[in-house]
């Protein structure tokens, strides 16, 4: 039984209905990220028209040390987000799936950081943070940094960006762990008591081999999702200190709309899409996901 | 992991997804303290949020980040209102109704043709869509801007909508489409029997019957219009174009020994959406969700 493909005789809609999101989505998704390959060969500052430079813009990137130091960073953030992040929203949403008293009380607390935007997060966790009146003047005395400055240390600033991005981003992946776990037929646990399993031997053997799509999807996102932590970073630290947070997508917006250097932005745009594309592309085949497209072939 | 999903109810999201339910009633401690201390994690700061907005400012310099404030200090709302704050959250108010308006008027058609079209346009666009899902904003900002000012359409909220609705449809139409599938044939045959052409089935079936995934998608939609920062930051620049986001940001400039003040601007600000998770709370936890069931 596919839906959709029916042997109905009601009258089928044209093309037409489909053409407007189509093109609309062609003209401002697509043709940017054709754009943004070609432009990367131009030399424009934004007024006016771009020019044609060759490769200039890759030669200059391929030896730019703050590339460097910002593809580094970047990949770091998203290595320690992604663990802290599925280390906590696995094992939530695989509890708030269950059918604990009070629970419905409790998720609606959890997901409240859904509601704020990355702006409002952002500086929320700078009010925090500040060495001087925030709670990180309070609280740092008692985890080693007497002055409170968490902030202002390299490693510092890298962990604060984590703690940022985690509690903004937790609750939408416990959000689906939840849902998924949910799904996980009873009878499998059941089966699994019988053989004498406790929870944890039930967690590891059932539980997250049937979350196994869910941890693929959730990954993807969140790793994807790294490559874009541009807000938090521009609102948090300034890239700084020093150029110790810089990301790829921060130094972007820096060239494009403070240098002018649209043409070198658009070099390393490029660079992002190709890095976020190669990244889905392996986890993808890493893990077997492309098996799981049967589920959206319900044409 | 050829578990079939039962259908999700495309009309009501049930409270409690209807799958099979668990039946291990042993209560999980471990996982049950974790929780706890994520309450604490998650409560605390929005606590902090809520005490400091209301604290006055020489008190908070005063008195350390962690006192109670004395009285309710709303000299802090007028303050932030008369920094503008009212005609940002006028502007954000116009981005994100006109953003669900033009997503929703682009996405159903759209999935309708997708579920229901036999022509080629249909399913090659269903496939743009779901390899559109991969395309970062944040990637294609400087092509964008090259396309919003030669349409000069430049600091305008319309520059704002324009893109925010094209990164929102793909996710809106699948979603959508996703939903329109539980339709059944009977339903269409029925149509039929009264000569009811595409037109007709779209405005009389279709949209009856995705009524709560509309709802769903336009909470979703409406959630990023609003809280949207990177399209504003580049392509508006006039303080009466500004939206609430960026406001914030300016605020923060400003703002830089009075915390209450900023805190206050940031709790204004997300009041709207926090209203709306208290009525439609349902809604948008399906719609969100629905993202990964997918």
């Amino acid at each position: 039984m596919t839906p959709g493909a029916g042997g109905d005789r009601a009258p089928r809609p044209g093309a037409v209905y489909v053409l407007p999101a189509a093109l609309f989505f062609a003209f401002f998704a697509v043709l940017p990220l054709v754009l943004v390959a070609l432009l990367s060969f131009t030399e424009w500052t934004g007024i006016g028209d771009p020019r044609f430079i060759g490769t200039d813009n890759w030669t200059r990137l391929a030896g730019d040390p703050l590339v460097l130091t910002s593809t580094r960073t970047t990949l770091l953030l998203m290595l320690f987000a992604w663990a802290a992040q599925t280390a906590l929203a696995l094992p939530l949403g695989v509890w708030a799936a269950g059918r604990q008293r009070n629970r419905a009380v409790l998720s609606a607390i959890f997901f409240l950081p859904l509601l704020l935007s990355s702006a409002a997060i952002a500086l929320m966790w700078k009010s925090m943070l500040d060495p001087n009146f925030g709670v990180a003047a309070v609280v740092g005395p008692w985890i080693g940094v007497p002055d409170g400055n968490l902030i202002g240390t390299p490693r510092g600033a890298l962990i604060c960006i984590i703690i940022t991005v985690t509690w903004q981003f937790v609750p939408f992946h416990t959000l689906l762990y939840q849902g998924a776990a949910r799904n996980i037929p009873a009878v499998l646990y059941d089966a699994a008591r019988m053989d004498g399993a406790n929870r944890w031997q039930s967690f590891l053997r059932v539980t997250l081999p049937q979350l196994r799509n869910t941890i693929v999807t959730s990954s993807v996102l969140m790793l994807v999702g790294s490559l874009t932590y541009f807000e938090t970073i521009l609102l948090l630290t300034g890239g700084g200190p020093g150029d110790s947070t810089y990301v790829l997508p921060f130094l972007m917006y820096q060239a494009a709309f403070e240098r002018s250097e649209m043409g070198y932005a658009a070099a390393i745009a490029t660079g992002l899409v190709l890095l976020g594309t190669l990244l889905s592309l392996a986890i993808v085949r890493f893990s077997g996901f492309s098996r799981m497209r049967s589920t959206l072939e319900g044409m | 992991m050829a578990v079939s999903t039962p259908t999700r109810s495309a009309v009501r999201p049930a409270p409690r997804a209807g799958g099979p339910r668990r039946s291990v009633d042993r209560p999980n401690w471990a996982a049950g303290a974790l929780s706890l201390v994520w309450l604490a994690v998650v409560g605390f700061p929005l606590l902090l949020l809520v005490i400091w907005s209301l604290t006055d400012r020489r008190d908070y310099q005063r008195n350390g980040p962690l006192a109670l404030p004395d009285g309710i200090a709303w000299a802090n709302i007028s303050q932030v209102f008369e920094a503008r704050f009212g005609t940002y959250m006028l502007n954000t108010f116009t981005v994100t109704a006109g953003s669900i308006l033009l997503t929703l008027a682009l996405a159903l058609p759209a999935a309708y043709a997708i579920v229901r079209s036999r022509s080629w346009a249909a399913s090659l666009s269903f496939r743009m869509f779901l390899l559109g899902l991969a395309i970062p904003a944040q990637a294609v900002i400087v092509p964008v801007y090259l396309i919003i000012t030669r349409l000069e359409l430049y600091d305008t909220l319309r520059a704002v909508i324009l893109p925010t609705v094209a990164f929102n449809l793909p996710l809106v139409v699948l979603i959508l489409s996703g939903s329109l599938r539980d339709v059944s044939r009977e339903l269409y045959e029925a149509m039929t029997v009264d000569g009811a052409g595409p037109f007709r089935i779209f405005w009389k079936l279709v949209l009856p019957m995705s009524r709560g995934s509309i709802s769903t998608v336009g909470i979703f939609v409406g959630l990023n219009a609003w809280n949207g920062f990177i399209f504003p930051l580049i392509l508006t620049q006039d303080l009466n174009n500004r939206v609430v986001a960026l406001g914030l940001w300016h605020y923060q400039g400003q703002y830089a020994v009075n915390v209450p003040g900023l805190m206050m601007a940031v709790l204004l600000s997300t009041l709207p959406i926090f209203l709306l998770y208290l009525f439609a709370r349902r809604w948008l936890i399906a719609g969100l969700a629905g993202v990964g069931g997918k």
